[in-house]
């Protein structure tokens, strides 16, 4: 026991597709403890929608696979739990909000009965009528009125098919909460009500989340810690004030964050990089970020390089070596 | 909702007569002489001509289809010019032969073939899904008129499970049945599988296994009622298809169905015969597409709001 909400050593994940074999995820280790918030970072590519998707033991079939490491869940390490105990925890402990609210909804079926599934699979002991006050008061919760449980899918927009998302993730009131990219697929200015809708409710259900995002901003304001990630690797770990701070970064973040000057600035994105991240099919064998570099030396190519802990703050690069 | 049905009903008439009338022309326009057919080779000149004007043969084509438009819409299809007996006692006759042929041949097949379909789907590249697409691409590739030999010589002949020929009693509905369904098996597997195999990657369904939900109950609640509209198509196709008559099937097993009935009639010229029985397929196929509208109506709510809509519905 480590005393963390969720603890992950050193994960491998592969997709082993027809053609050739996807080394997605290389010995990631990440921790969220109780209430805490960890933003997650990345390219696209970087593995961040697998990682989340690892935790859930939800790789697709027969491609996706765990080929080592493990990973903690309030005490239940996941990688051992069977199928029929981890629909148990799917849901209840830890649920996901997945990037595109249009699709992520059956669309034959009226959102209602899409929250209330979840209720009914994780909370027995409730009556019929105690299920549909429940529904109604999660609708009311997220901004939704209950009358409008009875309709479809098609019948809302994208904001608020994302909050019925979100309702759904939210109504066993998990411990965990995976936000893979909320609110891109959103119109700008439906973003900021969805980002203060989910604050709030983390807040009052003290749930725990990885939210993964490209905004810089929405980490600095709702994350307590972010980790960056890049080829299937954290390479930066740190508080907010670590990484946002006037310190020392790994190469890769200091290109992320660009010029950024500050927060309130409108550039808020991920700072495009020269370069391409390593093919996930052939990766080199030191540093992953070598070939990108600009402060690279010698030795990067050859030799992969350790995390380098102090404090909070830990980078996977050379120069913080000692 | 009977609103709809009603619209879906009104449009039906002008595609009947559209039909219809094209037939006729077709009809009209190829060489013989209905009286000469009637009465034979050995009839007189004289004898033709007065039949001809006794049938109103020599008035204009436009009269005649008026006529005959007129004739069929108070019930009247006119006599066969083969055997002089009304057109549709015959097809009345050989109506519940064909209609019992489409409903089994149709309906084992969706029967079976749809949950195959589906478990080859789930279970794809797996042995199970692997052994599946290669009996649907045998069963697709055979002809119907071999395997229906085949069925008869292992079944009627060789064990004498069912008779070979004849429709005098239900056991002899089998053997055509059976060649009928696995051919149609083999579309309703293919179709089902490949539905089915794009439903179950749709962002939803990993919502729904992200709720919680087993494997079982995501294919049964989650995919299959989304996989539902194309499965319902197929089946609606085939059956309307079946309508028309089997004719291989029918050959074969000797049994009197509508499809043997068409081919003979055009072959002799039967006009009254013909149109009757073309107009009877056509009426098929529009209440069966009809019925397939409903039953996507039923299932997906957004066909059910398109279809429903107050005042507006589709033509
Ligand atoms: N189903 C899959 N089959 C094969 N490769 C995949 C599959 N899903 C993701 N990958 C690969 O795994 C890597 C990580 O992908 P992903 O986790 O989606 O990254 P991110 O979410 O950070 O954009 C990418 O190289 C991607 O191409
Ligand atoms: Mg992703």
């Amino acid at each position: 026991m480590t005393g963390e909400l969720l603890d992950i050593r050193g994960l491998h994940v592969v997709y082993r597709t027809l053609e050739s074999d996807v080394y997605a995820i290389n010995g990631l280790d990440l921790s969220v403890s109780e209430g805490e918030t960890l933003g997650l970072v990345g390219e696209t590519g970087a593995g961040k929608t697998t990682t989340a998707l690892s935790i859930l033991k939800l790789l697709p079939d027969r491609v996706g696979f765990i080929t080592k490491g493990e990973i903690t869940l309030d005490g239940v390490e996941l990688t051992k739990v069977s199928e029929a105990d981890m629909q148990m925890i799917r849901g209840n402990t830890v649920s996901m909000i997945f990037q595109d609210p249009m699709s992520s909804l059956n669309p034959v079926i009226p959102v209602g009965k899409q929250v209330e599934e979840v209720l009914t699979l994780h909370r027995r002991e409730l009556s019929k009528r105690e299920i549909d006050e429940q529904v109604d008061s999660i609708f009311g919760m997220v901004g939704l009125p209950p009358s409008r449980k009875h309709e479809y899918p098609h019948q809302f927009s994208g904001g608020m098919k994302q909050r019925i998302v979100i309702a759904i993730a939210l109504s066993c009131q998990p411990k965990l909460l995976l936000a893979d990219e909320p609110t891109t697929a959103l119109d700008v200015t439906i973003q900021a009500q969805v980002l203060d809708m989910m604050r709030d409710l983390k807040e009052k259900l003290r749930t725990s989340m990885i939210l993964i995002t490209h905004d810089l901003g929405v980490v600095a304001e709702l994350c307590d810690r972010v980790a960056i990630m890049y080829a299937g690797e954290i390479i930066e770990m740190g508080s907010i004030d670590d990484l946002y701070g006037t310190g020392d970064k790994h190469p890769y973040t200091e290109g992320l964050f660009g010029s950024l000057p500050s927060l309130t600035g409108d550039e808020r994105r991920l700072h495009p990089i020269d370069g391409l991240m390593p093919d996930p099919t052939s990766l080199p064998q030191g540093c992953k970020f070598y070939e990108r570099c600009p402060k690279r030396t010698g030795h990067c190519e050859a030799e992969a390089p350790a995390l380098n802990v102090s404090g909070t703050h830990s980078v996977r690069c050379r120069l913080f070596a000692g | 909702m009977a609103r709809f049905v009603f619209r879906r009903l009104l449009s039906m008439i002008p595609v009947i007569i559209g039909i219809s009338f094209i037939i006729f022309s077709i009809l009209a326009l190829t060489p013989g002489d209905p009286a000469q057919i009637i009465l034979g080779d050995g009839a007189t000149p004289e004898a033709i001509s007065e039949l001809r004007e006794q049938m109103g043969l020599n008035d204009f084509f436009i009269v005649r289809y008026i006529r005959y438009i007129a004739g069929a819409v108070r019930g009247d299809f006119g006599l066969s010019y083969r055997t002089q007996l009304p057109v549709l006692n015959e097809l009345l006759a050989r109506l519940p032969n064909t209609l019992v042929l489409a409903l089994f041949g149709v309906g084992c097949a969706a029967m079976v073939g749809v949950p195959i379909g589906i478990i080859s789907a789930v279970k794809q590249y797996t042995l199970i899904d692997n052994a599946t697409r290669v009996f649907a691409m045998v069963m697709t590739a055979i002809p119907a008129f071999w395997l229906g030999l085949m069925l008869m010589l292992a079944f009627a002949l060789k064990l004498r499970l069912v008779p070979a020929i004849g429709a005098d009693t239900w056991e002899g509905f089998i053997l055509p049945s059976v060649t009928l369904a696995i051919g149609n098996m083999a579309v309703m597997i293919r179709m089902t599988r490949s539905t089915m195999l794009e439903v179950i990657r749709e962002d939803y369904i990993r919502t729904a296994l992200a709720k919680g939900v087993s494997r079982r109950k995501v294919i049964l609640r989650h995919a299959l009622a989304n996989a539902l509209l194309p499965i319902v198509t197929t089946i609606g196709i085939n059956f309307g298809l079946q309508m028309g008559g089997a004719m291989i099937c029918e050959t074969v097993f000797s049994i009197p169905g509508l499809g043997t009935l068409i081919i003979t009639s055009v072959r002799q010229k039967d006009i009254p015969m013909v149109m009757a029985s073309v107009i009877f397929v056509a009426l098929t196929i529009s209440l069966v597409t009809l019925a397939m509208d409903l039953i996507y109506s039923f299932f997906d709510p957004r066909v059910r709001m398109q279809n429903f809509r107050k005042g507006g519905a589709r033509a």
